[in-house]
């Protein structure tokens, strides 16, 4: 308790506000980008949404189409109409899942959020333990293996990693399911069923993120080790144990926490590609939708979903290195 | 302080990551496939494309089998028409104009409230209605007005008389107590609906699965398959394999792959047939395609045979116009055997005279012209390249070139297009989309801008009587003009091949069209599978 009284609330308060005003402007510029470059795009959202009726609806039918779906509209219309009514809680349609967009984000995004906060927490934890052992001996076998695991893992894709998951649990083991989020002949969706099925796009995820954390980590530690207060307790005969954990894990997971602020993208777009492997019911599959089909109110919203995600981020690492580190304040 | 609380707060996050992990790896063994595929009264089947969207009023099951409803009329095994909804065929009226349905009494939606003409007027009126984003009420174009002469009786009054009209009103019947009170486009009834039909909804996990349970109160009696599931895989192997490890009881699956399943291992393979073509549009706008002479060359110089063999796996059938030459409607005596000789000869009449590089040229006009196909379709690609080597024996170069409908669309009036489509239920409704000049590049239909005046007048002569035999004459007269002045090259009629376990018996298929989605395949009719003993 007296940990959390003592915490410099204001400061970190006043810093959160401003970060909160700042992300006004950036979220207004995102949103009207995603609107001219959907615009720009060559995809036709009316195409996209007759679909193979299209191929032999008229040409009427096309151009009522057209002006029902409200693309016939000038861009700066279109951001404006679509703008106006999200302040006021009102997200649109999605033309593509003929449904609100507030519901099919509804519908997806927990499932989207369990993935990523598993496959991260995964990463962290893991990347840590594998980061501190690698680090305690450096040069040593087991620092040469991580080390050299982590540089090849980090060069590969997350669809590759995931297709290679799948092909070796699913397929040639057989004992993970290959995809989605039941069994296929199930009709509802019971908890163990869920966590077999999370278990392959999780640590593909994970895996794929894994290496920044690794060798950050390790190299924090690292230099940490071989600095005058880790000597000092050295010299001091403290036992390597709280050498390591105490002193030089500290210190040397500085450079961890802005890492975790910045992989937030890279989490978001590894998502995207694991959960189309995997047929993840999540939010991922409907952003691809939404962007071949030129789905303008869920694409928005998805962007701005995103855009949320990536400032909080920042925002966290900034908050969390403030806290570890008295040097720095919270004045970002 | 910091410290502390830090480490803390480190601590946390890991002993957490490690119970997640924990439950992720401990959990219990459900066993593959859930224990549904395999079990008596219930069928897991795989399917290639999933429904845009599951409200007819936005164009779900407009062919019909749509499982969740009932339109008035339905096809049987033989595409022949018999009631459904309605309590009999329609009385249609001595100009052709009026048509009026009798309900079916006691019927009831699956939520208990009951099915009246109310419910029919409302479905037609919302798909009529321009506000009602319906890619195909163009297929209701001739309806004037839909009339509820008493609570189980309908009217339809035409704008002009319409000869396969019937064939349109096996389109499902939503109930207007739901939908009605909803946003047509976006309303909660286009992912949860509820019909009078032999199954109900109970899930639907986009881009993964449906998942169905029988309606135990349906009028035509409850199916025997009690929970029905359609898990939508798009990839062509990943549908085998898992075909293969048990997971799926059926899928339909590409000629190749369909060959792997070899009969008795449980598995039986049906073949459909269909009046899915693929062809090549000839635009007239193109001074080589737009050649008369050109096309007829054309016409002769591709060998079908050939690609029904090598591209199909001999899975289909020659075609020389949308009607498959197995179809009643077919006109005997119409095909075009592979006469490269005849192809020669005609072009050099008509004064195109090969040049040194092996192609023609008339008045300074090189005998060349692109050819699309849709990116990503290994079949049109296929198509695309035997035709453009078969052509090029005969002196015609056609590039092929691959891209999205995006990239096609604006070229389609100069560049010819490996097109296909094809819907069995009437000979109109393909035939007239295609030829008739008045459609002429009209959205995607008569892309090659085809006219011809006799074609017109017996298009329009064809759909305006009743008369079987006046029809046949028609159609006969319009694929015996395609001979002489063809509009299209058409190559191949494609067969639906698909495996499926043998629980049960005297499994059958539709002729079906080119869309073949969650309605075609042996499920079209699962609600009347019957177990092998």
């Amino acid at each position: 308790m007296s940990a959390l009284t003592s915490l410099p609330w204001g400061p970190m308060a006043r810093m959160t506000g401003r970060r909160v005003l700042l992300a006004v402007p950036v979220l207004l510029a995102v949103t009207l980008g995603v609107f001219a470059i959907a615009a720009a795009s060559p995809f036709d959202p009316v195409r996209a949404y007759a679909g193979t009726a299209g191929l032999t609806a008229s040409q009427e039918n096309l151009d009522q189409l057209r002006h029902n779906l409200g693309v016939d509209q000038p861009l700066l219309a279109r951001w404006w109409h679509w703008l106006t009514g999200a302040l006021t809680g009102d997200l649109g349609d999605s033309a593509t899942l003929r449904a609100p967009v507030s519901q099919v984000i509804g519908e997806r995004i927990g499932w989207s959020a369990l993935l990523c906060a598993l496959a991260f927490v995964i990463a962290i934890a893991v990347g840590t333990l594998l980061g501190v052992l690698a680090a305690r001996r450096r040069g040593g076998l087991l620092d040469r293996a991580v080390t050299s695991v982590a540089y090849a893992l980090e060069a590969a894709p997350p669809f590759w990693l995931g297709l290679l998951a799948v092909w070796l649990f699913a397929l040639k083991l057989g004992v993970l399911p290959a995809g989605g989020l039941t069994d296929t002949g199930s009709e509802v969706a019971t908890a163990g069923q869920i966590a077999r099925h999370v278990v392959l796009p999780a640590l593909v995820l994970a895996v794929s993120q894994l290496p920044w954390f690794v060798l950050y980590v390790r190299q924090g530690v690292g230099d940490a080790l071989a600095e005058d207060p880790v000597r000092g307790a050295r010299a001091r005969g403290l036992r390597e144990r709280t050498v390591l954990l105490q002193h030089a894990l500290r210190s040397g997971l500085l450079p961890v926490l802005t890492l975790i602020g910045s992989r937030v993208p890279e989490l978001i777009t590894g998502a995207l590609l694991v959960e189309t492997v995997f047929s993840w019911p999540g939010i991922a599959a409907a952003t691809v939708e939404a962007a071949t089909s030129v789905d303008f109110p869920l694409l928005a919203a998805l962007t701005v979903l995103a855009t949320a995600a990536v400032l909080a981020g920042n925002l966290l690492s900034d908050l969390l290195y403030g806290l570890a580190d008295p040097r720095v304040a919270f004045d970002g | 302080m910091t410290a502390r609380s830090v480490r803390g707060v480190a601590a946390a996050a890991m002993a957490g990551a490690l119970a997640l992990a924990m439950a992720a790896c401990s959990t219990p063994d459900g066993g593959r496939g859930g224990g549904a595929a395999g079990s008596k009264d219930s069928a897991v089947v795989g399917i290639a494309y999933e429904p845009e969207t599951l409200s007819p009023l936005l164009g779900y099951g407009k062919d019909g089998n749509s499982k969740i409803f009932d339109g008035l009329l339905t096809h049987d095994a033989a595409m022949k028409l018999k009631p459904a909804l309605a309590a009999a065929l329609p009385t249609v009226s001595e100009d052709g104009k009026t048509y009026t349905f009798p309900l079916r009494k006691g019927v009831k939606f699956s939520d208990g409230k009951p099915f009246t003409a109310d419910d029919v007027v409302f479905t037609y009126e919302t798909i009529l209605d321009e506000k009602t984003n319906n890619a195909s009420k163009a297929e209701l174009d001739a309806v004037e007005k839909v009339a509820k002469k008493d609570d189980h009786t309908v009217v339809f009054r035409l704008k002009y008389p319409y000869a396969p009209f019937a064939e349109r009103t096996v389109l499902p019947i939503a109930p207007r107590h739901i939908a009605g009170g909803q946003d047509v486009n976006n309303g909660s009834f286009t992912t949860k609906p509820v019909g009078t039909g032999p199954y109900i909804l109970t899930n639907w996990s986009k881009g993964e699965k449906l998942t169905f349970k029988a309606n135990p109160n349906y009028w035509g009696g409850a199916p025997k398959v009690k929970n029905f599931t359609m898990a939508i895989i798009k990839d062509d192997d990943i549908r085998a394999t898992r075909l293969r490890s048990g997971d799926l009881d059926g899928a339909i699956l590409p000629p190749n792959l369909a060959a792997t399943f070899a009969s008795g291992q449980g598995k039986q393979t049906l073949t459909a047939k269909t009046f899915d073509y693929r062809n090549v549009t000839l635009p007239s706008a193109n001074p080589v395609t737009g050649d008369k002479a050109v096309r007829q060359a054309l016409d002769v110089a591709v060998d079908r045979e050939a690609m029904v063999k090598g591209i199909l796996n001999g899975a289909g059938k020659p075609a020389y116009g949308p009607v498959p030459t197995d179809s009643p409607w077919f006109a005997k005596g119409t095909e075009r055997p592979h006469d490269l000789k005849k192809a020669e000869q005609i072009l050099d009449a008509a004064g195109w005279r090969k040049g040194d590089d092996g192609v023609r040229v008339k008045d300074g006009q090189r005998a060349s012209f692109t050819l699309w196909y849709l990116s990503g379709d290994k079949l049109r690609q296929e198509h695309a390249l035997a035709f453009a080597s078969d052509v090029k024996k005969a002196g015609i170069e056609a590039k092929v070139e691959s891209g999205t409908w995006e990239a096609i669309e604006p070229n389609m009036k100069k560049d010819a297009v490996l097109a296909g489509g094809g819907s069995p239920a009437d000979p109109d409704f393909d035939q007239y989309l295609l030829l008739h000049s008045s459609l002429a590049g009209d959205g995607f239909n008569n892309m090659s801008r085809y006219a011809n005046k006799t074609v017109d007048e017996q298009l329009v002569e064809a759909r305006r009587t009743d008369d079987p035999a006046a029809r046949k004459a028609a159609y006969d007269t319009v694929q015996k003009q395609l001979v002489d002045d063809p509009a299209y090259t058409f190559l191949t009629h494609i067969d639906h091949l698909y495996v499926i376990g043998d629980r049960w018996k005297n499994l059958t298929t539709q002729v079906e069209p080119h869309d073949h989605g969650l309605a075609s395949g042996p499920w079209w009719n699962v609600e009347d599978w019957q177990p092998a003993t």
